[in-house]
């Protein structure tokens, strides 16, 4: 499997070139791409606690998320 | 007040995708930078699009903050580093395609380099976003050249493209 490209577009002259990634570049993007996965997780776990909490909390006051909204408007 | 949109440079995607864009030896003779943007990632969801300048790949270098909408629910918010654009990812809608504008203001001065930008994803679906965002890179050196990548080591897909145009307010 090649090597993925990036392309290089030289303002000066219009010159393009597509090359492909250095190993350290693949590298890079590779831990790149581990580090943004687990900020993902991170997000989306998050999210799942405050849902969490959230349906909690309205479940111990007895009222409805539309509820809810209506006393903050 | 922008009186001139120049064309620099433009590119178009082939067959197989581009991890990045680097459009290089940006000439120092316009006031501000505009980059437009039609693109679509090759593999995922709807990914953000990175911007850095002049090979500068410390983060710590970039601030940014953004709103965003998802077509339903509160927008959200929040601050990170160098994202500019979102960009359609490959379960949206087939070619369909996400529009970014990008706006870098005295790129050639030696301040600290301030960015906007704006975009909008398609999708024929329940989730499209459309997001702002301001960012600085902390940099004072003019920026001569422009990396962008997608978040993931995600490819863009064929026929994204990417425009560069050099605006002068004069």
């Amino acid at each position: 499997m090649p090597n993925p490209t990036k392309v290089i577009i030289d303002c000066s002259t219009g010159e393009v070139h597509e090359v492909e990634l250095t190993a350290e570049e693949i590298q890079q993007r590779e831990d790149d791409r581990i580090a943004y996965e687990a900020a993902k997780a991170e997000e989306a776990t998050n999210a799942a606690l405050k849902a969490e909490q959230k349906a909690g909390l309205l479940a111990r006051l007895g009222i409805t998320a539309e509820e809810a909204e209506l006393l903050l408007s | 007040m922008a009186t001139t949109f120049e064309l620099i440079a433009s590119y178009t995607v082939g067959a197989g995708g581009q991890s990045s864009f680097d459009f290089t030896t940006i000439p120092s003779t316009f006031t501000d930078l505009c980059i437009k943007l039609s693109t679509r990632a090759a593999t995922g969801g709807a990914n953000d699009i990175k911007i850095m300048f002049n090979s500068d790949s410390s983060t710590s270098n970039y601030t940014e903050m953004q709103l965003q909408g998802a077509g339903s629910g509160t927008p959200s918010s929040g601050m990170g580093e160098q994202q500019t654009g979102t960009s359609t990812g490959s379960g949206d809608t087939a070619s369909t395609f996400a529009s970014s504008d990008v706006y870098i203001t005295n790129y050639a001065g030696s301040t600290q380099k301030a960015y906007s930008a704006d975009t909008v994803t398609e999708n024929n679906g329940t989730t499209a976003y459309a997001t702002l965002r301001s960012g600085k890179w902390s940099g004072t050196a003019a920026v001569t050249s422009i990396n962008l990548s997608m978040n993931g080591a995600v490819n863009f897909a064929q026929y994204s493209t990417a425009y560069l145009y050099g605006v002068k307010n004069a």
